[in-house]
């Protein structure tokens, strides 16, 4: 397989930074991923040349600033093979999607009693809006059980799915676990009672090809962040009717296409959806991490990381002691994991001291660590830029840091 | 390989976590408050009997926690045995100023044993283990019900 790592590595300056003098090992990907120089680029040019405000103004500027924040948006769009444009809403974060979709869908659609279905493995973001959501419409949250592996129990799910289930919130791939969900499966049993999905694809969209279409999901969300991309972006998908039919989430700005004080009429899609001034500069940074992404491929992207996972799991499983939390068949790049008689936040210390990045904690998905019974976990997630070699040192100073706690 | 870390972890801290004292549940206890740190889900809870004197008449846990987490819990229900609430109270504001590093003349012979925790002032990201417990005392010296949260 022709990957470019050295080139790829060699595009991400911050990888060549010393921590406590040692080189940089970033393993923390699954919470944000580095950027590499095209997206920095893209930011430094936005705002030394072509930034203004958006949409409104006749000058020069801010005809650059739309075309390019617009041009971002179709290479979104390409990106996921959304349909079209108007598919495509900007938003701060995958988050902020989710809450979007509780918001105006869940309010305007939901009624008491309906039911909202998600699973055991989900992070908070995709937990939290639905519970306010329920709270606030009087709904009722469901949720479909996972096995000792980390795998959606199927059958369990399916049960679950009834006349009164009224959205299917799910994630593509589970950030504590790494596990990936059978989206097609979940998909084609909801739509079979005419359910619609939403996917929380936070973890997925940096690791693997995503085709809404092809996937037919009713909803799609994931960060800007989490690919490679800067913070305080991120996209809502939705298929076209959907959103004609939701009603706007917050107001003023963009979203307006006549205000007087008696009445409001709003603007069309995406911008119903996107109140206030985006993040410019930084949406236009997305759209270059993208060109990034899809230049090396996310096809070769996949297979990189999935060997990686592969022998960092074999090395791994070699270590008495360390104990693999998600163990899914089908996994994304995420070693999570639990040392006998030592706390994941004594793990992340003594690695860090080794210039080791890794995240110890709950990772906002606390329903999955009672789950398993451990309060936290150290959990190693991978990128593309990622080595062996970088693995062989996490694995080196696990390895010494059992011995140290003897 | 860990030479740096020397400071936050001595050998104490090891003997402590492999070793928690007062690791039981307390079933005369007066006082009994639960300790939670969000950011990693450490949780404790102490208890305390506190005569009519005002003296800590015997202090346990339980819980889990990390290695200073629990070192700090376990060295406090040591040391706080014997004292009046004033004291502990006192003590309490004295280890805080210790690990947040806002004063830098605190007397660590006063402080006795609990220095061995003055390295956490160099490791932000640790501070919350190591004062979970001491905020979870103040609040059962303040005879508060409802647990303690490090944020």
């Amino acid at each position: 397989m022709s990957y470019p790592i050295e080139q790829i590595r060699a595009d991400f300056p911050i990888l060549g930074e010393k921590i406590r003098n040692k080189p940089l090992v970033y393993l923390d990907n699954a919470a944000s991923c580095q950027k590499p120089q095209a997206v920095i680029d893209a930011i430094v040019h936005t705002y030394s040349h072509e930034y203004a405000n958006i949409h409104r103004g006749v000058h020069t500027l801010s005809v650059k600033a739309t075309d390019k924040f617009e041009a971002a948006r179709e290479k979104v769009r390409a990106f996921i093979n959304a349909n079209s444009d108007k598919e495509i809403i900007f938003v701060r974060g995958a988050t902020e999607a989710i809450n979007l979709v509780a918001q105006s869908y869940g309010k305007s659609q939901l009624k008491a009693g309906d039911e909202i279905v998600i699973s055991a493995m989900e992070h908070h973001a995709n937990i939290v809006p639905w519970q306010m959501l329920c709270q606030q419409i009087g709904a009722v949250l469901k949720v479909a059980p996972i096995n000792q592996q980390g795998e959606l129990l199927f059958d369990e799910f399916e049960k679950l799915l009834n006349a009164n289930t009224k959205l299917v919130a799910i994630t593509h791939m589970s950030n504590a676990l790494g596990s990936i969900n059978p989206v097609d499966k979940i998909i084609a049993a909801a739509h079979a009672k005419n359910i619609p999905v939403l996917l929380d694809g936070a973890q997925a969209i940096p690791h693997m090809a995503v085709d809404v279409q092809a996937l037919d999901c009713d909803f799609y969300v994931f960060s800007g962040h989490k690919l490679y991309g800067p913070s305080g972006t991120g996209v809502l998908y939705g298929k076209q009717a959907l959103l004609e039919a939701m009603p706007p989430y917050q107001g003023g700005g963009d979203m307006i296409r006549q205000v007087t004080f008696e009445k409001t009429t709003y603007a069309g899609l995406p911008h119903k959806f996107e109140a206030g001034t985006p993040a410019i500069a930084e949406i236009i940074g997305l759209g270059a991490a993208i060109d990034y992404v899809s230049a090396i491929s996310m096809d070769k992207i996949a297979a990189y990381e999935a060997e990686l996972l592969d022998y960092a799991t074999e090395q791994a499983r070699e270590i008495k002691g360390l104990n693999i939390i998600g163990q899914a068949e089908h996994k994304g790049g995420i070693l999570s994991f639990t040392l006998d008689h030592i706390h994941p936040h004594d793990i992340g210390t003594m690695l860090d001291s080794l210039g080791i990045a890794v995240r110890a904690g709950h990772h906002c998905a606390m329903p999955v660590m009672d789950f398993y019974g451990v309060p936290a976990t150290a959990r190693a997630s991978f990128a593309m830029y990622n080595t062996r070699q970088e693995i062989d040192v996490l694995l080196q100073g696990i390895k010494s840091l059992i011995e140290v706690f003897g | 390989m860990f030479d740096e870390l020397r400071d936050l972890y001595q050998e104490v801290i090891f003997d402590h976590n492999r070793n928690p004292r007062n690791f039981r549940i307390m079933a005369d206890a007066n006082r009994r408050v639960d300790g939670f740190n969000p950011l990693c889900g450490d949780k404790l809870t102490l208890f305390l009997k506190i005569d009519d004197d005002h003296v800590i008449q015997d202090a346990s846990f339980q819980g889990s926690g990390c290695a200073i987490s629990t070192a700090s819990v376990s060295l406090m229900t040591e040391i706080i045995k014997g004292m009046s609430e004033d004291e502990a109270e006192a003590l309490f504001k004295q280890f805080h100023e210790m690990t947040t590093g806002k004063t830098e003349d605190v007397n660590l012979e006063a402080i006795g044993k609990l220095a061995v925790l003055a390295g956490v002032r160099e490791y932000p990201a640790r501070v919350k283990c190591a004062t979970l417990a001491w905020h979870t005392l103040d609040a059962a010296l303040k005879n508060q019900q409802e647990a303690v949260s490090t944020e």
